[in-house]
């Protein structure tokens, strides 16, 4: 009864001691531990993880008592891996663990927020008696009001309304926005749809059904790897982390496994208890060096050379030195090695050039069917040129050949590597494009080649990849000639470990040794060598090369395929599973086709007005040994041309409203799809019409509206954070220059003075209050991880599992699929008025993984405009399509799986099946819509777990009986049999229900590289080499060659190695910051240990555990030199803006690097920056996005564009920026009203908005 | 009824009654308070000396009030203790002990004001409370000199009144006129001391409570049997 009174037993306590004395028995009241069993007592358990982009894909149990979550703990009941493998448990980190403190947070948005300005505005226009849409035009319309609410973005103000209201505003907004500029104005950015793939879809599909660009993510924060669509048509396929454990010798270059792979990390502890060696590569003392056998600090950018290095190495012993019959047949078989290419003459010897094709032999090599896109190689066998199975040209318009069998027009091959010292050949001087300062930008070398006569009569020199490869390693195989190493010790050739010791800092003697071991590895356990690598070398400007020198040396050494071996690439979560059943419903397939795709990183440069400010000169990037048609062009210039031939997608696609353009195709007689495409053709070619990009300052193409869920645009990825302030939301922003550079672009329209503030309504849906937020006009609040039902996977391991509701969402949130339901409702009854049925034309790239991919052969570039060709559809330029949109229709097709799924059926990666049989049975399971409309009776996606269902039962990866559809289908194409892949597990079927009982294994699908199986762990490209399935590129063999015509220009035919690109933007630096001491420093920007992204770093649990807020490490002696203590406040500036945090003074760092871990963000302890008169910036306030004109090719098998497969990426490793102290009294914390002059203010002092 | 009634009569009765009842209900429903907020982890800085000087004292101060106060005067004559011994005992130990307390006490104040860490995680009522007992023990000591001088007159009354009063307030039968007349410092000690049990409840001093004394004489294993219904 109380704990006081029952102390008080002096009378009833029995004392018996026991062992003499040494115990005591007592019967001491135990009470007081109810309290400590209290804590962790609770009514329930539910199953659910984070959906954080962090790849961990956990499994958690969530406890809650009372209604309210009070703690989590990780779930340890996944299916068990087999027998001579350690299981993946536990999975989960100290940030997950930490999470429920978010739902009862003072970040946690609870209720509708929108700009107070913004909501008194348009309540004074619905009282003059304006119709909502009425009253958002009447708003746009008058400049003055529509700055009031503009300019004051990032400065709070917000008011708390009803979901009716906000919602119905924002309905009215994108209603407009249809109308007035076009459905490609409104854009929607959520990123990696794997961490919750339901909540992802939402927004997806109601942008979808009006019309909307969605815009990438993977490429714009710059975790796509380029080289590998370069290399194998893949966006990216990766061994999960229990395969670590089967390797025998791991290299690890920018993953830092324990810190941003918390969970997995354990597999690579483990295989080093069985011999296995690592190698880690980190500039930095990073966490995972301790697991290290060997670290080689690495300068930072500069991870190319020591792999080229590794690679000559590797060729010089096992390739020329030696052959290892292994290799040799992987080389032959699974590489682009053997294939043929042409050289064509330069100066006074030669350079490499395209591919030899069928089409350049006389009768095309028998081969009718694409003979442009079938790649050539020279047959041991039979003496004589051959076209062999599963080049490109084989996988569209015929079937069965398809494959990476050793066949050429059904006759057995065996195909040559080198034609050295063969009967014929001749060795001539190939110049080889080299980009390492203060050396020759041509490297001649000696080459074996052989002399071809053309279809065309003419002769031609041609010889293999393999050839050329070892030349351009600068091997010496006893030609002769210039450039080619003696010794490893040779520091003045390219590519040996002396000259790389010189480059990175690493000890020669490492490296030689790492290439020699990491190949003999390879060479004894036929493939187990692996490279782990990730963000840190991938966000680079040219981070494909480093990428490409580490494919290189896998490919040399067979470990692509093998289990054990290969690439294992980790940035964000980006294995969407289920991805075959989850984008009909993400992108409204089941309604209309095509949807509107964006790659975000060409739309953020443009709209931000980062090409403005452009201080890379694209010609200081060209070659010398390319055809160079385009010098003088800028970046900006590149992306334009990029757009218009069909190769990257643009939103808006062209400057008028694609609507108005179908009204006027239609006036001018044209009555179908292909009767508007000939329309636009016209119109572009006249000039009437032009693509946006051309001229992206006008109103006519800015971007309109923009809805930001699931993620924190803002606040976490804009690289060129200020240029988003500045130019897109018109905010108070610290850009600390004039953008004139850019006014060189000969393709892009330059206009004097730079808009400020292009969106009318930016709308974020979020459940904590971050900078996107902070800037947005609108905010929703959204339900938790812990708060819905969702679907999660991820690279790391193989079991799809649930995001599930432990409590229903807190305060109004809403789960995002029932917030876009409430909003599609609200649009709807507001378009029956204002919009109708409108037919829209929607401009599409050519697509990789279609027959598109087959437009533009030989990979020469013909530039309709410059009168190339003609402006022909889906060969020259975007296919044009015309989509009719029932705009009143669109709640009603956003709850219904719609029919389409029968009538077209469903796809992936180029293979079709049927799926009507999926499509009947999600009518018992999920019911079906009630609603009258044109969705009624069709399976219903009004539920959240409806949705969950729908994706799994239409996915191979979750339903054996699509397994086997897709995979009957990859079948013919192939010509070979794939169903003992999947056999065993045909009735399998998956539903909500059965993953929140337990994660489970998915099946193996077509969709994938790797294989699911009791005798192999998932591993990329498991499938082309043991199932002979081709990679998706020209040769359908991974490319150590790339012969478009601007991959040649920018000298990237072969991998090689080029220096970080000097931004310069450290040199633009007011005097007041150099006046003084300071750094100049290596901006460099890792995964954080006390966050995931912008999530958790703002958590109080994870502040505690360090600093309490931003930060940056900077080497002891740089910090020294300059009177920086730990714990100072500092700054980082240049010209893109100003970042203030706390120095962390560390022997971690090397000299020259200031390291800032990534998306800290400025909504917790950061004050001003002296420098700008602004808030302290974030991460990427110092930073500005480059785009990379290689990344911009498409219409070209593998470069050719998807969704975050191809495309420019967002890095922003290049940056340099300038550190110097800021003394205690100079810390302004800006905590001051808001005046008008203040308000005014909204630049730097000093600066415009040229 | 007076200011001096009030203050000596009913204020005692009223911190007694709170420090009782306070501490009661504290201990009883929030036990997870119960505690003594030790700021050793945060810094250690002068922590051995300070705070072993000052709870030492403590100890000697606290002994010296109950032991001096509350014995009936008939049990110090009977164990032949003269006034004036009793009254040197109480100057020499009192004097000792309160300095102790004095300058560990400050020691522990200035940290918690100007550490950093410490006086983060300080609240309000820890700078109080540490602040409340140094002032009460300078006040305390300064009765000293008025004591000397009686003592040096041969003088005990002014001590045995103290402890007439002392034991009238614990014997229900408040006596405030006993205190009438005294010298203001002994006044105002007694009203700082009093008020200490009064804050007591509200502090980190319930600490004193549970000073884990019974460690020192326990067994090593502690089981308990399975209570019978």
């Amino acid at each position: 009864m109380s704990h006081f009174l029952d102390r008080l037993t002096f009378f009833t306590h029995p004392k018996e001691p026991f062992s003499g004395g040494h115990g005591v028995m007592t019967i001491e009241d135990r009470k007081w531990e109810d309290a400590y069993r209290n804590r962790w007592r609770h009514d329930k358990v539910v199953r659910s993880t984070h959906g954080v982009n962090c790849t961990g894909g956990c499994s958690w149990k969530i406890f809650v008592k009372n209604g309210l979550v009070s703690f989590e703990m990780q779930q340890t009941d996944y299916p068990r891996t087999r027998e001579d493998m350690p299981n993946h448990e536990p999975r989960g980190c100290q940030r997950g663990a930490s999470f429920s403190w978010y739902l009862y947070s003072p970040h946690r948005i609870k209720y509708p927020m929108i700009r107070g300005r913004l909501l008194d505005l348009y309540r004074a226009e619905k009282k003059s008696g304006k119709d909502p849409v009425e009253a958002w035009a009447a708003i746009q319309a008058d400049p003055a009001k529509r700055d009031k609410y503009v300019k004051v973005r990032g400065l709070g103000g917000f008011v708390r309304t009803s979901w009716d209201e906000v919602l119905e505003i924002a309905a009215a907004a994108n209603v407009y926005t249809i109308d007035k500029w076009g459905p490609d104005r409104i854009y929607g950015f959520s990123p990696i749809p794997a961490m919750s793939m339901i909540s992802y879809a939402a927004g997806s599909r109601y942008l979808s059904l009006i019309g909307a660009a969605c815009g990438s993510f993977y490429d714009w924060y710059c975790d796509l790897p380029v080289a590998s669509p370069q290399t194998w048509g893949e966006q990216t396929d990766v061994p999960e982390a229990a395969d670590w454990y089967n390797s025998t010798y791991i290299i690890i270059a920018g993953a830092n496994l324990p810190m941003t792979r918390t969970p997995d990390a354990h597999f690579a502890i483990e295989t080093r208890y069985k011999g296995t060696k690592i190698v880690s590569m980190a500039p930095d003392y990073a966490e995972y060096v301790k697991f290290a056998d060997l670290w080689m600090p690495v300068k930072q950018g500069t991870d190319s050379a020591a792999f080229m290095a590794m690679g000559h190495v590797a060729l010089k012993e096992f390739y020329v030195e030696r052959q290892v019959p292994y290799f040799q047949e992987y080389a032959r078989k699974y590489t682009d090695l053997p294939m043929q290419v042409l050289l064509r003459p330069h100066e006074s010897g030669y350079v490499t050039d395209r591919n030899l094709r069928a089409s350049d032999f006389a009768g095309n090599l028998n081969e009718t069917n694409n003979p442009e896109w079938k790649t050539i190689g020279f047959d041991e066998n039979a003496g004589q040129y051959v076209a062999p199975n599963g080049t490109i040209g084989f996988r569209w318009g015929e079937e069965g050949k398809w494959n990476l069998l050793e066949k050429a027009g059904g006759a057995d091959t065996k195909l040559e590597l080198t034609c050295q010292g063969k009967a014929g050949t001749e060795v001539v001087s190939v110049g080889f494009p080299h980009f390492t300062p203060d050396e020759p930008d041509l490297l001649w070398r000696n080459v074996p080649a052989r002399r071809v006569k053309l279809a065309d009569g003419s002769d031609a020199l041609v010889t293999s990849v393999f050839d050329l490869l070892l030349a351009q390693y600068g091997v010496d195989r006893g030609l002769g000639g210039g450039n080619v190493a003696k010794s490893y010790a040779d520091a003045n050739v390219a590519y040996t470990p002396a000259w790389a010791a010189k480059v990175t800092g690493v000890k020669a003697a490492d490296i030689e040794r790492t290439g020699r071991e990491f190949a003999d590895n390879a060479a004894k356990t036929q493939g187990k060598s692996m490279v782990i690598l990730g963000a840190a070398i991938n966000h680079w400007y040219h981070h494909d090369q480093s990428y490409r020198s580490i494919m290189n040396l896998l490919h040399m050494c067979g470990c692509v395929g093998q289990s054990g071996g290969g690439w294992a690439h980790y940035v964000g979560q980006e294995k969407l599973r289920p991805q075959a059943g989850w984008a009909p419903i993400a992108f409204g397939l089941d309604w209309h086709r095509p949807p509107r795709h964006q790659n975000s990183t060409s739309y953020w440069y443009f709209h931000t007005d980062q090409w403005r400010y452009e201080t890379v000169k694209a010609d200081h990037l060209l070659s010398p040994a390319g055809k160079g048609r385009n010098k003088g062009y800028s970046l900006a210039d590149y992306n334009v041309v990029s757009t218009r031939l069909g190769w990257l997608p643009s939103a808006p696609h062209f400057n008028k409203n694609p609507i108005e353009l179908a009204n006027e195709a239609a006036k001018a007689g044209a009555t179908d799809e292909a009767g508007a495409a000939r329309y636009v053709a016209e119109q572009l070619k006249s000039g009437a019409l032009d693509v946006a990009y051309a001229d992206p300052d006008n109103p006519v193409n800015w971007p309109r509206n923009l809805i930001v869920w699931r993620g924190n645009l803002i606040g976490t990825s804009a690289k060129g954070h200020e240029y988003f302030l500045k130019h897109l939301l018109g905010a108070q922003n610290g850009v600390l220059q004039e953008g004139g550079v850019g006014n060189d672009c000969k393709e892009v329209k330059w206009v004097a003075e730079a808009p400020a503030g292009k969106l009318d309504l930016m709308v974020d849906i979020n459940f904590r209050l971050n900078s996107t937020g902070a800037y947005s006009d609108i905010i929703l609040p959204t339900a938790t991880w812990y708060e819905k039902h969702d679907l999660n996977t991820t690279d790391m391991h193989p079991f799809i599992h649930p995001l599930s509701e432990a409590v229903s969402p807190g305060w109004e949130s809403k789960s995002d699929w029932q917030i876009f339901k409430a909003l599609a409702k609200k649009f709807s009854g507001l378009a029956g008025k204002h919009l109708g049925v409108r037919k829209d034309i929607v401009a599409l790239p050519m697509q990789h993984d279609s027959p598109f991919e087959l437009a533009q052969p030989l990979g020469q570039v013909k530039d309709w405009k410059k009168g190339d060709c003609d402006p022909i559809p889906g060969k020259t330029m975007p296919l044009i399509k015309l989509v009719e949109r029932d705009y009143a229709q669109t709640y009603n097709k956003f709850i219904a799986l719609g029919p389409l799924m029968t009538k077209l059926g469903n796809n992936i990666k180029g293979i079709d099946w049927n799926t009507e049989q999926e499509y009947e049975e999600l009518k018992k399971c999920n019911y079906t819509v009630k609603e009258h409309g044109v969705s009624f009776g069709m399976p219903s996606l009004e539920e959240d777990i409806g949705v969950c269902d729908a994706v799994m039962r239409m996915a191979p990866e979750t339903n054996g009986e699509v397994a086997h559809k897709s995979w009957t289908s990859l079948s013919k194409k192939t010509g070979i049999d794939h169903h003992h892949l999947y056999a065993g597990r045909h009735e399998d079927k998956f539903t909500f229900r059965d993953i929140v009982a337990q994660p489970r294994k998915i099946i193996t699908a077509p969709t994938w590289s790797g294989i699911e199986s009791e005798h192999v762990s998932y591993n990329a490209g498991y499938t082309n080499v043991h199932e002979h399935i081709p990679f998706r590129t020209l040769t359908g063999r991974a490319h150590f060659y790339q012969d478009h015509e601007w991959m040649l220009d920018f000298g990237e035919g072969f991998c090689t190695f080029k220096p970080p690109v000097d931004m310069q933007e450290h040199k633009k630096v007011p005097a007041s910051v150099t006046k003084g001491p300071h750094l100049v420093l290596s901006w460099i920007t890792p995964h954080s240990k006390w966050g995931i992204h912008s999530s958790y770093q703002d958590n109080l649990r994870m502040l505690n555990l360090f600093r309490g807020g931003p930060y940056f490490w900077i080497a002891e002696e740089d910090a020294k030199s300059v009177g920086i203590r730990d714990n100072d406040w500092v700054e980082a500036v240049n010209a893109n803006g100003a970042t203030v945090a706390r120095a962390v003074v560390s022997q971690r760092v090397p000299r020259g690097m200031a390291l800032m871990y990534h998306a800290q963000e400025k909504n917790v302890n950061v004050p001003g920056s002296p420098t700008t008169g602004k808030r302290g910036g974030i991460l990427n306030s110092v930073t500005r996005v480059v785009v990379k004109p290689t990344h911009m090719i498409g219409g070209y098998v593998q470069l050719a564009y998807s969704f975050n497969y191809y495309g420019p990426v967002g890095s922003n490793r290049d940056e340099v920026v300038v550190v110097r102290k800021i003394e205690d009294r100079d810390v302004d914390w800006l905590e001051r009203p808001l005046t008008p002059e203040r308000e005014q203010q909204r630049n730097p002092v000093g600066i415009g908005t040229k | 009824m007076d200011l001096h009634q009030i203050l000596f009569g009913v204020y005692p009765y009223l911190a007694l009654a709170t420090f009782i009842l306070g501490s009661w209900i504290r201990f009883d429903h929030e036990q997870y308070t119960w505690k003594s907020d030790s700021s050793q982890l945060l810094s250690k800085q002068n922590m051995r000396f300070a705070s072993n000087v000052f709870h030492i004292g403590m100890l000697g101060i606290i002994g010296g009030h109950m032991v001096g106060l509350l014995t009936p005067h008939a049990v110090f004559q009977a164990i032949g203790m003269s006034d004036m011994a009793h009254q040197g005992l109480a100057i020499y130990a009192g004097g000792i002990f309160g300095a102790m307390v004095i300058l560990g006490g400050t020691m522990l104040w200035l940290r918690r004001l100007t550490n950093k860490r410490v006086r983060a995680a300080s609240r309000w009522m820890d700078i109080n409370i540490l602040g409340w007992l140094v002032l009460t023990a300078c006040v305390g000591f300064s009765t000293i000199f008025w004591s000397i001088e009686h003592a040096s007159n041969g003088d005990a009354t002014v001590m045995l009144r103290l402890a007439e009063w002392v034991q009238s307030i614990v014997l229900l039968q408040p006596n405030p006129e006993l205190l009438r007349g005294l010298d203001t410092v002994y006044k105002l000690h007694i009203f700082l001391g009093l008020s200490v049990f009064l804050f007591f409840p509200f502090t980190r001093l319930v600490h004193i409570f549970s000073a884990p004394v019974s460690y020192l004489f326990r067994a090593y294993q502690i089981v308990r049997a399975k209570r019978v219904a």
